[in-house]
């Protein structure tokens, strides 16, 4: 039976989308510095670059406080339910029209293969990211702080993250495509609200009210 | 200098005491974090930085974040040359010593003036506006002396070197005219000869007789340096550090003059400079899985389209 339930929140989606634009401007300008295109100029890249990414500190910093006094952050604790009939749903199912295994709720909005990437990307991806962009941004002073490392090590390993995201970004955006048309994950993504299949057949008795 | 603005003469920068003409570039090493040539510290102002301190951008602070590894000189002098005045870059002493038929001295000037040849000093080449060459400088060079021998294999020496390099916290990236030429030398000492160069004939002078065994012979022997009586000529560097000429502001340095694939650091190497340098092998990587992936969900994408015509197709 489908439901319309309202998944996420004002501030969520808030974040979903000035984070969105600010990964998605950070790539752009990060390849520019890396000299994989040339469009804003080095000088404009390069400082905008760094804005960016000052940027999307302080509103991790307000994201990590909001999944904390929350409670949101329950919705990315790991699971392995499940996870092979997900995956053979996305790989078979979804081409027979079969409906997705995984039942949103608002106590559980994502499914495991879901909750799996995105915590992937809050504790491994983001955090070696920004961290080796703000060590990046001081390297000048890493002699005052008796640390003498090269440029190379931080330098490769933000590249190599970058391309990651970059990855993280297409299969996240196809991914979106998903739903029962093209763009109602993103409609919901935008609108908070979401119709969801709650599992409970028609006929029967539905027990939530 | 700058007539109509600041109007400076040499003085202003070269400040004298008791006779002591400032200069810092060979004997004394650029001013760096521990040594900066403010006035308090030595009483004279010879550096950039004696006047505009180390954080000298005041609308760019990234710009600021360069001073520790890269002279202002670099950015600040595009090209030295300029205005018009042609600055010589190639001297050939091998060629010296020719004479036309009539035992005249021979010589060549181009259309601006420029000495091209002449038969007292041979061949010569000149530049107008020229881009300099970089290299990594800590204020002070090492320099190949008359009793230095010339390492067997070495088709050109360098008349003086660079010390200094990326891990140097004293050095940074400084701009150079290379003056390059051919100089005499003794092929079985391997050593650079000293002529005796201006002279009468009979003297053994080089430029009275255009005899190069004979002037070295006179030279060497007052120097008291062996020589073995042959001479042979080898190709010669000399660093001439640019620090004259600074352009105005608008036309210092743009980041991509550097920080690009090909750019004027292209053959500085030994450090990581973003937007010159990357891992090849990563890129290759990376974007191959980012094709693959695109190909993976484009196929996804179509076998979805065409599956859920088919569905439709049939429930029609």
């Amino acid at each position: 039976m489908k439901v319309r339930l309202n998944l996420y929140t004002r501030f969520e989606r808030f974040w979903h989308w000035f984070q969105a634009f600010l990964i998605i401007f950070l790539l752009v300008t990060g390849f520019e510095v890396h000299g994989s295109c040339k469009i804003f100029g080095y000088a404009n890249a390069c400082s905008w670059h760094n804005l960016a990414g000052m940027t999307l500190l302080v509103l991790t910093a307000f994201a990590i406080f909001w999944h904390l006094t929350t409670g949101q952050w329950r919705h990315y604790r790991p699971s392995f339910e499940n996870i092979q009939k997900i995956i053979a749903y996305y790989l078979v199912g979804i081409m027979r029209g079969e409906h997705h295994p995984f039942h949103k709720s608002e106590e559980c909005k994502l499914n495991p293969l879901q909750a799996l990437s995105y915590l992937f990307l809050k504790v491994v991806l983001m955090p070696l990211q920004l961290g080796s962009g703000l060590l990046y941004y001081y390297y000048n002073d890493w002699l005052n702080w008796g640390w003498a490392a090269r440029l190379d090590g931080v330098a490769f390993l933000h590249t190599a993250m970058a391309f990651a995201v970059l990855l993280f970004l297409a299969v996240h955006i196809y991914m979106s495509t998903t739903g029962g048309t093209l763009f109602s994950y993103t409609q919901s993504m935008i609108t908070g609200w979401e119709e969801v299949d709650n599992g409970i057949m028609n006929e029967e008795k539905s027990p939530i009210r | 200098m700058d007539v109509k603005g600041l109007n400076y003469s040499c003085t202003s920068c070269h400040v004298t005491k008791a006779h002591q003409i400032s200069g810092r570039c060979y004997s004394q090493p650029a001013p760096n974090k521990h040594q900066l040539a403010l006035p308090k510290d030595d009483g004279e102002r010879l550096a950039c930085e004696s006047c505009h301190s180390r954080s000298p951008h005041k609308k760019a602070e990234l710009l600021n974040h360069h001073t520790d590894k890269v002279a202002c000189q670099t950015c600040h002098i595009p090209s030295y040359a300029r205005g018009g005045v042609f600055t010589k870059m190639w001297w050939d002493w091998s060629t010296a010593g020719k004479f036309d038929e009539t035992g005249k001295a021979i010589v060549k000037k181009d259309e601006y003036g420029n000495l091209l040849f002449h038969s007292k000093k041979g061949d010569m080449g000149w530049a107008l506006d020229v881009e300099p060459e970089y290299g990594w400088y800590n204020g002070s060079m090492s320099y190949f002396r008359a009793s230095d021998k010339i390492p067997q294999g070495i088709e050109k020496i360098e008349i003086n070197s660079l010390k200094g390099d990326y891990e140097d916290p004293k050095a940074r990236i400084f701009p150079f005219k290379i003056m390059r030429g051919k100089q005499p030398y003794d092929p079985e000492n391997r050593t650079l000869v000293i002529p005796y160069l201006a002279g009468k004939k009979g003297t053994g002078a080089y430029w009275g007789e255009y005899d190069w065994q004979k002037a070295a012979a006179v030279g060497m022997r007052e120097a008291g340096l062996p020589f073995s009586g042959k001479v042979d000529f080898i190709e010669s560097d000399m660093y001439w550090p640019i620090t004259h000429m600074v352009a105005p502001k608008e036309q210092a340095l743009s980041c991509e003059a550097c920080h690009s694939r090909n750019g004027r650091l292209a053959n500085l190497d030994g450090f990581y400079l973003p937007g010159r340098d990357r891992w090849p092998w990563l890129d290759r990587l990376a974007w191959m899985a980012l094709g693959l992936t695109l190909l993976g969900l484009l196929l996804h994408g179509g076998l979805r389209f065409i599956s859920s015509g088919r569905k439709k197709g049939g429930q029609s």
